[in-house]
């Protein structure tokens, strides 16, 4: 058996968890649409009116992508589900390749496997076999389940195949950072931004129609117009885009050391800078390259929705006005929303951030350092403060994203205050996911999932919440689903002082569980 | 008073992981001025129970005393009087191995410049390269060259010489000497033997979780067997069963025993009555001790002869 091969397998064992529930996941984002559509509404009547109204809403288009055959369920689903599902696939590839390749060679696992007779570039291509396999079985499975439920056999195949390809592009940008990069981190952050600049540019593209799109995988995919008028060509682009990726991971690879970047590393400072004399220095200098990149992760992100400007009300069309009862509304209702997305993702940091407590301890590190004169209490707390820091510096980035954006397009900075303002109050939720976060942390074992649980249960109901009738309790789990969505409805003070209240909680509970469980 | 205060005194310490009992009573006193040998198979507990006395773990019985105090309740301002180097040592991928030692101390309380910059030199560490590009042995210097930097009663090293080339090894033994000297207590575990003997004053050998052995070096010595080979001028006295004496093998008028310190004198004299042409003693080694407390596993519950599944 060649050495390829065996490692296929060893992978394929280990990851014999985890691609299943992606594969469910992935197949569950497509048909519960088709499902929930169908027992939304009764009529084609009611499906008419409804297209209708979601056509003119920039807010939704924003969110999902451009609008076509939204009176059908097909086009429903092609609508609702194919930016999602690249997001999904682009995560669960990104998983496959840093696990594989940079997270192996981390650990020190790879050289035990180099040591034994494998060609160079073996781990390199057993990770891309997984990363194949992975995506294929989703498209295989999304187009079956489209298709079983009785939609067209064409076009349910293309929803599947274009999410095979798009996903396996994003695989090949994931190995191409995890050349470049030397940490597993750098790589998620790398391939991240990548993901996340595909959804924003098509968002933008389709709502101002500028075009934007085209510079976006997911605008590709949802150029192919499956259930409206289904063309093959755009799949090509996928592919063509991930051979140029695909060679430049492979020459990439050609030219660094086993067990670093691209970039040797460097010498540093043979002395510590007067910053790093305690626990918040020692937090801040860990926290902030992250800090530092989402943030601008963020300010373009916040710009990209806030250069729509006021075309949201041109969107609409006459007939669908009234629905919303006029076009202001609609560009608050779109600006609204626009906050929650840009928290949501801003999550991503928070948590990320609240959990660097949890590796610190898993990494024998926090052992190291709390055999020093240094309380646990004090630990958690600088821990805690590079968190709210961090997730204030990353809101703010996105409110000042908005405004920019805004106010350039459209010469209005009043306006542009207005509409941007809610980002900032959004920075409470996220308070409220990193003592989630922090809790978690401290109860250990499964418990230190919590964080990101909230979190993707928050995108879920966010997205699915209305659509699936999720019950408001199960809602109310999310800490984004308190606040008004202003500016479109009214600030309200009461539900920002109950999540900082939430917030202070958990943090207190983190506390005291840390303080009284064994360390490490 | 005649002895001073323990640095470090555990009794009956018990530790449990879920249904496991890694440590099952571990008794250890290690007093100011002495380097404490800590020896032990792999998984008999000795790193655990270090983790127990930093207060990293909370001890499920017994009693630890630390610098006088407890541990678990009082661990940063008792740590402040100690310093620890881990069995497997984690750094910071992007911090140098200068600004690990520079941000160690200070949570110590300060740098002591000249014998950083001294012991910086003696472990000839490279200060300027990232954590992640150390190998072991170098990740190893910078967490030594930070504890022994500090101004401490206490160091508590745990395998501190596993990535050390031999060069590293005698540096090292020379800076604990020099600590000893000072009147800081040291606690070392290892396995090595050898490192042991030259730097320990006293050593406790446990085993699953338990203390099987406490001494001084001689106390031990005194356990542990002498091997003998005689040529006789006569037939061998009859030595079998007699209480003492082990692996006897007789061969004509050659005699090859092992023999317990307590029963060396009656041995010799039974030979010499027959008329000794030539003797060889090996002296008591305490890697035999230690081989021999490592060596015969004895399972906590013997399973029957055959009972293989
Ligand atoms: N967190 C934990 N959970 C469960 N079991 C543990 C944990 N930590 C240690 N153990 C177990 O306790 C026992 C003692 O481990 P310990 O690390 O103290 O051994 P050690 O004497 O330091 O061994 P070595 O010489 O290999 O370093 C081992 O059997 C180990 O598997
Ligand atoms: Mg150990």
């Amino acid at each position: 058996m060649s050495a390829v091969g065996t490692l296929v397998r060893a992978h394929l064992r280990r990851d014999r968890w985890a691609l299943p529930a992606w594969w469910v996941a992935g197949t569950l984002l497509y048909c519960t649409q088709a499902v929930s559509i169908d027992g939304l509404y009764a009529t084609q009547a009611e499906l008419d009116q409804a297209a209708a109204a979601m056509e003119g809403n920039a807010a939704f288009v924003a969110m999902a992508g451009p609008a076509r055959a939204l009176d059908t369920v097909g086009g429903q689903v092609a609508w609702q589900s194919t930016a999602y599902g690249v997001v999904l696939a682009g995560l669960m590839s990104t998983m496959l390749v840093v696990r594989h390749t940079r997270g192996e060679e981390e650990s020190g696992r790879d050289e035990l496997v180099r040591a034994a007779a494998v060609p160079r570039r073996a781990p390199l291509v057993a990770a891309m076999v997984v990363a194949t396999l992975a995506n294929v079985v989703l498209g295989v499975l999304v187009a079956a389940s489209l298709a079983s439920y009785g939609l067209a056999l064409a076009d349910s195949a293309a929803l599947g195949v274009g999410l095979a390809l798009a996903g396996l592009l994003l695989a090949t940008v994931a190995l191409l950072a995890a050349q470049v990069f030397s940490t597993g981190r750098a790589v998620w952050g790398a391939t991240g931004a990548v993901i996340g600049a595909a959804f924003a540019l098509r968002a933008v593209g389709d709502v101002a129609e500028n075009g934007l799109s085209w510079l976006s995988p997911i605008g590709w995919y949802q150029a192919m117009h499956a259930f409206s008028g289904l063309r093959w060509w755009p799949a090509a682009l996928l592919v063509l885009a991930a051979v140029p990726v695909a060679a430049g991971a492979v020459a990439a690879f050609e030219r660094r050391d086993i067990g670093s970047g691209l970039r040797a590393a460097s010498p540093g400072p043979a002395r510590g800078g007067r910053s790093l004399s305690g626990p918040l220095g020692l937090t801040w200098r860990l926290q902030r390259p992250a800090v530092v990149g989402w943030t601008l992760g963020l300010l373009l992100t916040g710009l990209a929705y806030g250069t729509i400007g006021d075309s949201a009300r041109e969107l609409i069309g006459e007939s669908s006005q009234a629905l919303f009862g006029g076009g202001d509304d609609l560009v608050a209702g779109y600006y609204g929303t626009t906050a929650v997305m840009l928290a949501l993702i801003a999550g991503g940091f928070t948590v990320s951030s609240a959990l660097r407590a949890k590796g610190e301890e898993e990494s024998g590190r926090g052992e190291l350092l709390l055999a020093q004169p240094l309380a646990r209490g004090r630990w958690l707390g600088a821990h805690v403060a590079a968190t709210v820091a961090g997730s204030v510096a990353v809101v703010v980035a996105a409110w000042l994203g908005v405004f920019v954006g805004y106010a350039v397009v459209t010469g209005e900075a009043g306006d542009a205050a207005h509409y941007a303002a809610p980002t900032l109050v959004q920075v409470v939720p996220l308070l409220v996911l990193a003592g989630v976060a922090a809790l978690g942390h401290a109860l250990g074992g499964r418990a230190s999932a919590l964080g990101w649980a909230v979190l993707a249960w928050s995108v879920v109901v966010l997205l699915f919440g209305e659509a699936w009738r999720v019950p408001g309790w199960a809602q109310g789990l999310s800490p984004y689903d308190h606040l008004p969505l202003a500016p479109a409805e009214a600030y309200a003070w009461g539900p920002v002082v109950g999540l900082l209240v939430v917030a202070a909680l958990a943090w207190a509970a983190s506390y005291v569980v840390l303080c009284r469980r064994d360390l490490g | 008073m005649s002895t001073p205060q323990p640095a470090l005194d555990v009794h009956g310490l018990v530790k449990t992981f879920g249904s496991f009992r890694a440590l099952d009573g571990l008794d250890l006193t290690v007093v100011p001025g002495e380097v404490h040998g800590f020896l032990g198979p792999n998984g008999a507990g000795k790193s655990t129970t270090i983790r127990v006395v930093l207060g990293l773990l909370r001890a499920g019985a017994g009693q630890v005393t630390l610098l006088g105090g407890d541990p678990w309740r009082d661990a940063a301002a008792l740590h402040r009087r100690l310093a620890y180097v881990p069995g497997d040592v984690a750094l910071w991928p992007h911090l140098t191995g200068g600004e690990t030692i520079d941000l160690l101390a200070r949570l110590h309380g300060g740098v002591d410049e000249q014998r950083r910059a001294e012991l910086v030199e003696r472990f000839e560490l490279d200060p300027t390269k990232r954590g992640r590009s150390y190998s072991k042995g170098n990740r190893q210097k910078v967490a030594l060259v930070a504890a022994l930097a500090a101004d401490v009663e206490l160091l508590v090293l745990d395998e501190p010489t596993s990535g050390l080339d031999p060069l590293m090894e005698a540096t090292f033994t020379e800076c604990v000497r020099e600590r000893r000297e000072q009147g800081c207590a040291v606690l070392l575990s290892s396995h090595i033997l050898a490192e042991v003997e030259h730097l320990a004053d006293r050593v406790s050998i446990i085993r699953n979780g338990r203390t099987v052995e406490s001494g001084t070096l001689d106390d031990l010595r005194h356990l542990t067997r002498t091997s003998v080979q005689a040529e006789l001028a006569g037939d061998p006295p009859a030595l079998a069963g007699v209480p003492g004496i082990h692996d006897l093998e007789v061969d004509g008028h050659r005699v090859v025993c092992e023999v317990d310190t307590p029963a060396l004198d009656g041995l010799l004299r039974a030979l010499t009555s027959v008329g000794v042409t030539s003797l060889v003693c090996q002296p008591p080694t305490l890697e035999e001790l230690f081989l021999r407390h490592y060596g015969d596993a004895v399972p906590a519950t013997p399973s029957p002869p055959g009972a293989t599944s």
